[in-house]
């Protein structure tokens, strides 16, 4: 966080393992509460906060990519597949069962879990770049086969119309509303990887990350803990889905495409692999570039080009920016945001001394 | 011959002249992964752009044929050499997805450079063949399919040739084997990094220029790239007649699902059935049906 402490001072493992490492940092997530909670809300326009809440989203979608590709090194370019799961189910339970948001919530949740974890078995004989592949043509299938099963996809367009959430007797309607409705689970999902990662299970994911078969001779068994990882990541994916399905009001393949996959690795990879402070940087980095390239543009675009010509370079720029960040960051600095972060942190640790 | 048959047989001669083609652009990735261990998920887009360059050569800088067909095979593999160095140097020794997504951030960059740079919109490439299919019996085949089946065979003879016999050649296999060893018996290791991936470029430029024709030249040129994943995890990622005999059985396959599946789903088999093949294989066999066995040690 953004206080800082003098040095290494800690006697004792639970001193280490404390979830507030110095007094100072309850008052740090106290203010960032606030400001989260109450100022951003009640200060911004409903047009920003929708941009908000796509971050928010985001966020969870990108913890839980980390979770599988950061934790247990366990790629996955089929996270929008298994997005596009959660939202269509959570879509059916809604029009068909007339289910409440909670319900059709888990549903797309553990549904999306489900399939993550077949998706995963591969993994089981093969590994890296293989299994790249193959939950790459997961992907692939999984769309082919919401496309094509109008039991699923609703047939027309294969778009579904879904009703606002309502808690309580409220309808959800406004921006406000939502961000509010996603940032309650932003919260639940950000404590939620924070104390996963903290746990036997998470410690077995990073093993099998280091080293699988070092993991495995010392007793962890990977066949379970590399499906578990499947399928929590799947479930954060299925929840990602649902909630943009209820943030769009309608569940739409076309959201859920290869690209969304790769946009998502590319959130991980700039923010940080490993670590949950650098998914959030990364899905913010990621989902405010396209916005600001169009405002920018839209602002100093007309000064070299027509204003046609314009609207139609901005989306191939994003892209031209897009991938030269990826590979910046790949090339310089592998561990992302989170590591640019922490190097500010730990020179103003002893600022204005050298060391 | 009962039309039933000569519909199949029509199938089979389309997916053999489709497969070889495949095959040529998976040769471009078999090339890299063999060298360097590096997976280039961006193949598609090298053919795209390389697609780019003939028809923006032909259709908006108006230059005549031969030039257009120079400059795409000269871009294309002073751009896999020049990649090579800037990029893929830099990533050796790191973990498997540092390079995929990297070559996806290519991808990405390749994609909006197009029609950024070069032109927007769909452009025809127009090659001086003729059109009309040749008729034998049911079957009929268009021009081009036969001429990029004949470069397709053409060069993965002269790639067998080159592995088996020339000295530089024999050299890239010692780096592909090991690349300490090949180090030590004095081979410039990174100079032939930058080869195989001028020459996957070259071979790219090839795909890029009949593809083009085929499809003509857009961004959705480069899903020609989303079939080399099949074909490759087919045939074996680092055989170079496994880069044959996937593209074949892909092509194959997806000619008869389509023919045969496709009057039931409504389209799209085409896409779908290669994969379900592919997850079948990675279940069976990853490392495909000539690939190299890895085994591993702790």
């Amino acid at each position: 966080m953004i206080h800082r402490e003098c040095g290494v001072l800690k006697t004792t493992y639970e001193a280490d393992m404390a979830l507030y490492p110095l007094p100072i940092a309850r008052w740090t997530v106290a203010a960032l509460a606030v400001l989260f909670f109450l100022v951003i809300p009640l200060t911004l326009h409903e047009y920003y906060l929708s941009i908000g809440n796509l971050v928010w989203i985001a966020v969870i979608g990108a913890l839980g990519l980390n979770i599988l590709v950061g934790y247990t090194g366990q790629v996955s370019i089929g996270h929008g597949a298994f997005m596009s799961v959660g939202a269509y189910t959570a879509a059916n339970f809604a029009n068909r069962l007339d289910s409440p948001w909670p319900v059709n919530l888990l549903a797309g949740g553990l549904m999306a879990a489900a399939v993550g974890a077949v998706v995963g078995i591969p993994s089981l004989r093969i590994k890296g770049l293989y299994l790249a592949i193959a939950t790459l043509a997961g992907q692939l299938i999984i769309e082919w086969i919401i496309n094509h099963v109008t039991f699923i996809s609703g047939g027309v367009q294969a778009s579904i119309e879904v009703a606002r959430p309502q808690v309580g007797s409220m309808v959800l309607s406004s921006q406000r509303d939502m961000y509010y409705f996603l940032l309650f689970f932003v919260v639940l999902a950000i404590v939620g990887t924070m104390n996963l990662v903290r746990s036997r299970v998470g410690r077995a994911f990073i093993a099998i990350r280091d080293r699988d078969i070092a993991a495995e001779i010392i007793g962890i068994n990977i066949f379970r803990y590399k499906l578990l990882a499947f399928a929590i990541s799947s479930f954060y994916a299925g929840v990602t889905g649902v909630l943009y399905t209820y943030f769009l009001g309608i569940a739409n393949y076309e959201q859920f495409q290869i690209g969304v996959s790769i946009d998502y690795l590319a959130m991980i990879i700039i923010g940080g692999l490993g670590s949950v402070l650098g998914s959030i940087f990364g899905a913010i980095f990621v989902t405010l570039l396209p916005i600001v390239i169009r405002l920018s543009m839209e602002a100093f675009g007309g000064i070299f080009f027509t204003q046609a010509t314009v609207l139609n370079l901005i989306p191939n720029l994003r892209l031209i920016l897009f991938g030269a960040l990826i590979i910046f960051f790949l090339v310089v600095e592998p561990e992302g945001l989170n590591r640019l972060w922490r190097n500010i942190r730990s020179y103003f640790r002893v600022w204005p001394f050298a060391y | 011959m009962s039309d039933e048959f000569g519909f199949f047989l029509l199938l089979m001669s389309n997916g053999v002249m489709i497969g070889l083609m495949y095959s040529l652009i998976a040769l471009g990735f078999v090339l890299v992964y063999k060298a360097t261990d590096a997976i280039n998920f961006a193949q598609g887009e090298f053919v795209m752009i390389a697609g780019f360059v003939g028809a923006g050569a032909l259709m908006v800088w108006g230059a005549p044929l031969w030039l257009a067909v120079t400059l795409a095979l000269a871009g294309m593999i002073a751009f896999g050499f020049l990649l090579e160095r800037a990029m893929l140097r830099q990533l050796i020794g790191r973990p498997v997805i540092a390079v995929v997504m990297a070559t996806i951030g290519l991808a990405a960059i390749l994609r909006g450079f197009g029609p950024f740079v070069i032109f927007q919109g769909t452009k025809p490439l127009p090659l001086p063949i003729r059109d009309e299919p040749f008729l034998l019996g049911p079957l009929f085949i268009p021009p081009i399919q036969l001429l990029g089946a004949g470069v397709s065979l053409a060069f993965l003879a002269g790639f067998g040739w080159f592995f088996l016999k020339s000295r530089k050649g024999i050299a890239m296999r010692a780096v592909a084997d090991n690349q300490q060893v090949a180090m030590a018996m004095g081979i410039h290791v990174e100079r032939y990094f930058g080869v195989a991936w001028a020459m996957a470029g070259m071979v790219s430029a090839l795909g890029g220029l009949l593809w083009g024709n085929m499809l003509g030249v857009d961004v959705n040129l480069a899903l020609v790239g989303l079939k080399v994943f099949p074909v490759v995890i087919l045939g074996g990622l680092d055989s170079i007649p496994g880069a044959i005999v996937g593209g074949l059985i892909v092509g194959l396959v997806e000619n008869v699902a389509a023919g045969y599946v496709d009057p039931y789903v409504g389209g799209g088999t085409k896409d779908f059935a290669p994969y379900v093949l592919m997850i079948m294989a990675l279940m069976i066999r990853p490392y495909g049906i000539f690939g190299k066995k890895i085994i591993e040690r702790i």
